[in-house]
């Protein structure tokens, strides 16, 4: 078997044994980059070389006999939108197409202090704000399964990489749903956590409140390994959850072990409008649950429909707001055309920002402007409010939701772009996650008949990963499709 | 014309707080450092960082809240305010909007005639201060970003004061009152304290009262523009509203400048801006809220405040308005005074000798009267050698001064300069036998006891001194006159 069919928890331990070097580990990948990224463009940046050395001094330490990270050696792939010393971090936006950053997120930190060896930088809607990469003002990444699809979005060169074997475990970030989506449409495991779990120090804001990191994996045991690393407490993050409220376990600990007496919910009503083929997916996932002795009973969560218009008045309004430090007055693109400061601003901006960030900054300084407030902002926070009011009682009857991650598989490239408004209601199953800031997962649960993956999701209680991880475990166990790969 | 007018005026003041660090990162505050070399990816505003919020600033914040008789909110949050510009990295503030963390307190001002007023403050509340923009690089501007960030402390007052010199009062109280609390150096030079105030006139006339439109002065940093640009507002505006007869209305706000070369201000903006600032609650930052023990905490810092001990000086140890308000200046200053008297000594020779050279040698060196490095030990000691007549009052100016340039005890350096008075009554006794007998027509008249009588003693008492080389005692050469004739 080759090294590349391996997962990231099994190359690691591999690599920890001294049975696979790192080193050749990454020329192997980097040899397959080569090959296949060129069709996938799932990278924005590659550093070769410093992920060579940055393997060999893993290698080096392993064959010295000295204790190494829990992710000694394995070659991981980071969305660009988190910022690192190394190399451009250009969120796939012109306006920070040469920006080096000064500093390491505090993933980036976790990552590296677990010896990863960070190969590049991956795709992803400019500053996050898509659901299918064709956002990105610096390339355009294919759905590996279907290179004339997308592969879902904001974090779709994560996930094109991982379906598409270009690394072994990736991060992402999801404001709205953009781990979970591209993972279901790529046919991969992709967790969002729990608002706090993970620090923000270092992910470039788009909608501060909803924005969270998290990992884009091969299977659920690897996405407890990443959580393992990155999960935890930061001083320099104002809403990462304190050690004494919420002190991360190990997630990886008790994941084969089966939920006893596990109650599934699910909501009828938002069954509509799914595809068929989809729905039946679901339907059949959660049959394999109720084999396995789980009970299934319905909830109603009567502000869900409202979620969509809420998050686009919530996440515009942040983003028009972390969005105003892009001026060109301190780093960043500025316009070579202006004869006074307010040009410099305008139109370093209307240079650098593409047409959906545009949109959506404007959206969200609407909605802030004196006399909107109360409206608009005001309002989307009590709506925001029922919502996880909703999920509260909903996790009191259960242990877990489940229901789509998106209506429809892949859809084909440039098929939605015309009509933003269709692509924003595509993400009614993952925005609720964010807004209540509860954890959910994306793990594959089928195909359809075009060959293109479905995803299935699992959502649970606030800082209840553990848990969740465990009931996606239980599933996983009974099934291969997390095993499939693309025919690139 | 019969004109009688009425001033008013309100303050909008900033203080800079004086926290180790900035108010939302790690970096030390500085003043005078080398631009852009006290700043970190926090405060020059990078992709993708995080404020955390200074918990030094909130309680420096809620101390002189307190100070200033505010009620403390005990949840706050902290909001964006929107505007672009190039010495705000982010572009927007970190502000308090909608709930600030304190309002509804008072300040009362020490006026020179003795008495004090009381002045509203409407709210106090913490934001982040900006950088610096710079044009004095021909072709471009430039900007140094190492203020921003710093902790900064915004209070509101009341229009509550109605003349150029309450202005200037209020501001010299509220600069004594941050020292003595050590929440800021509140040194004006440095921009420590800036200071903002909003003029009108409400103006009898004919009957009738007019109000004239509000002019806000920006950003004065020195009592003295304080205090001439509120009264040149008041001219400008009297004569203003004689020639054209304007009066406020919604939006005729207007922002002034003060010129202070020309000693005039000068129209910055001509109507208030519709400025939408689309404050909202930052994301970033959790709400705060204070626990009744942290406010105890704090509040346990509290020190006697400048006014109440100045009034506490006059009244206990019967000084002059005036000397308890010099030695009220600053905390330290104040603790020096108290200290000596608390050792013993006598409180008038104490406030005497720090109000008259001390205040004097610390205007020569620009440092507060404390600063000059006088402890009270040696103070205490040299008082007490004052008082027993061991030096006289002059020799003791000339010990204090002595003082500030050395370690050594006052009586050391009497010594040294040989200013020990003699108090030796049968060597003094021998020196007015003496002049007694080469001085028999002073003699005389000193017995006369008419006008000539208080000539001839002092003439006859400055012999004495001439002969002793100064170091007599004087009071010893008087009693020794009086037992003679």
């Amino acid at each position: 078997m080759s090294m590349l069919e391996l997962t990231a928890k099994q190359l690691r331990d591999e690599i920890a044994a001294g049975r696979i070097k790192s080193a050749d580990a990454v020329t192997e990948v980097f040899t397959r980059i080569e090959i296949y990224d060129p069709t996938v463009g799932a990278y924005i940046t590659t550093f070769k070389e410093d992920a060579l050395r940055s393997a060999h001094a893993v290698d080096a330490k392993i064959a010295a006999g000295h204790s190494v990270g829990s992710l000694a050696g394995v070659p991981i792939a980071v969305k660009d939108n988190l910022c690192m010393r190394t190399g451009p971090t250009t969120c796939a936006s012109k306006i920070l197409a040469n920006f080096h950053s000064p500093y390491d997120a505090h993933v980036i930190e976790k990552l590296t202090d677990a010896d990863a060896v960070i190969l590049g930088k991956t795709n992803l809607d400019e500053f996050a704000m898509g659901s299918s990469t064709e956002n990105s003002g610096l390339k355009q990444t294919v759905n590996p399964w279907d290179i004339t699809r997308v592969p879902g979005g904001s974090s779709g060169g994560s996930a094109a990489a991982i379906a598409a074997r270009l690394c072994w475990a990736a991060l992402g970030s999801d404001t709205g749903g953009s781990i979970r989506q591209p993972a279901s449409f790529c046919g991969v495991t992709g967790l969002k956590p729990t608002y706090g779990r993970v620090s923000r120090y270092g992910l470039v804001a788009y909608g501060s409140s909803l924005d969270q990191i998290g990992p884009l994996t091969r299977d659920v045991a690897d996405t407890a390994l990443l959580m393992n690393v990155i999960a935890g407490h930061d001083p320099r993050d104002s809403t990462s959850v304190s050690e004494d409220r919420a002190p991360a376990p190990d997630f990886l600990a008790g994941l084969e072990k089966p939920i006893q007496g596990l109650k599934i919910a699910i909501v009828p009503h938002l069954n509509e409008g799914v595809d068929a083929q989809v729905a039946d997916a679901i339907t059949a996932a959660l049959r394999i649950y109720k084999d396995m002795g789980a009970e299934l009973i319905e909830v109603r969560m009567p502000h869900f429909d409202y979620a969509i218009a809420c998050y686009y008045v919530i996440a515009t309004a942040e983003a028009s707001s972390n969005l105003a430090r892009y001026d060109g007055v301190h780093y960043g693109h500025r316009t070579d055309h202006a004869d006074d400061y307010v040009h410099v601003y305008s139109r370093s901006r209307a240079e650098g920002f593409g047409d959906e960030v545009k949109r959506r900054i404007m959206l969200g300084t609407y909605a802030l402007s004196s006399g909107y407030y109360d409206a608009y902002y005001l309002k989307a926070l009590k709506v925001r409010n029922l919502i996880r009011q909703d999920f509260t009682r909903a996790f009191e009857q259960a242990d877990c939701l489940i229901m789509p991650v998106s209506p429809t598989t892949a859809f084909k490239i440039g098929e939605k772009t015309a009509d933003p408004l269709q692509m924003y209601l595509a993400d009614v199953y993952t925005i609720a996650a964010n807004l209540a800031g509860v954890p959910g997962i994306s793990i594959p649960c089928g195909f359809d008949k075009a060959g293109l993956p479905i995803g299935l999701q699992i959502l649970s209680g606030p800082f209840t990963e553990d848990r969740l991880l465990r009931i996606a475990r239980m599933y996983e166990k009974q099934t291969d499709w997390h095993t499939r790969q693309p025919p690139l | 014309m019969d004109v009688q007018y009425k001033i008013i005026v309100g303050l909008e003041i900033h203080v800079h707080l004086a926290t180790r660090t900035k108010m939302f990162c790690g970096c030390e505050l500085a003043y005078g450092e080398q631009a852009n070399t006290r700043t970190c990816p926090v405060c020059i505003g990078m992709p993708g960082v995080l404020p955390v919020m200074n918990k030094q600033a909130y309680e420096y914040s809620v101390l002189t809240a307190l100070a200033l008789n505010c009620e403390i909110a005990l949840f706050t949050k902290w909001d964006r305010k929107s505007y672009y510009y190039p010495d705000l990295p982010k572009n927007y503030q970190i502000s308090q909007y909608d709930l600030p963390m304190s309002r509804n307190g008072f300040i009362e001002i020490p006026l020179s005639d003795g008495t004090t007023k009381r002045v509203g403050i409407i709210r106090a509340h913490l934001e982040e201060d900006a950088g610096k923009n710079t044009h004095t690089l021909g072709d471009f501007s430039a900007v140094d970003l190492n203020r921003a960030g710093t902790p900064l402390l915004e209070i509101v007052t009341e229009p509550d004061m109605n003349s150029p010199e309450e202005v200037c009062a209020l501001a010299q109280e509220l600069q004594r009152i941050v020292r003595f609390l050590g929440v800021s150096e509140g040194d004006m030079q440095k921009g420590h304290m800036r200071f903002e105030p909003n003029v009108n006139l409400h103006i009898t006339h004919s009957g009738q009262v007019f109000k004239t439109p509000i002019s806000e002065i920006k950003n004065l940093n020195s009592f003295r523009s304080i205090e001439r640009s509120v009264a040149f507002e008041v001219t400008r505006q009297l004569d203003e509203f004689l020639e054209t007869g304007i009066t406020m209305q919604m939006g005729n706000k207007r922002t002034y400048g003060w010129d202070d070369v020309n000693q005039c201000t000068f129209l910055q903006r001509e109507k208030e801006e519709a400025h939408d600032y689309r404050y909202f609650p930052d994301p970033d930052l959790v709400p705060v809220e204070i626990s009744q023990e942290w406010l105890t905490e704090i509040k346990s810092r509290m020190c006697e405040l400048p006014l109440a001990m100045q009034k506490r000086f006059a009244t206990e140890y019967g000084l002059s308005d005036y000397d308890a308000s010099v030695l009220t200046v600053d905390r330290d200053t104040a603790e020096l005074f108290n200290a000596t008297v608390k050792n013993g000594s006598d409180a008038k020779r104490v406030c005497n000798l720090l109000t008259q050279t001390g205040l004097k040698l610390a205007r020569e060196r620009g440092s507060t009267v404390a600063g000059l490095g006088i402890d009270s030990d040696r103070l205490a000691k040299l008082a007490q050698m004052a008082d027993s007549g061991d030096v006289s009052a002059t020799a003791a100016s000339t010990i204090l001064e002595e003082m500030i340039q050395s370690d050594k005890s006052p009586d050391a350096i009497a010594k040294e300069k040989n200013l020990i008075q003699k108090s030796d009554t049968g060597q003094i006794e021998a020196l007015v036998d003496e002049v007694i007998a080469a001085n028999p027509q002073a003699v005389q008249d000193w017995r006369s006891g008419g006008k000539k009588s208080k000539k001839a003693r002092g003439f006859l008492l400055g012999q004495v001194m001439q002969k002793s080389k100064g170091q007599a005692n004087p009071q010893i050469v008087n009693q020794i006159f009086d037992k003679k004739l």
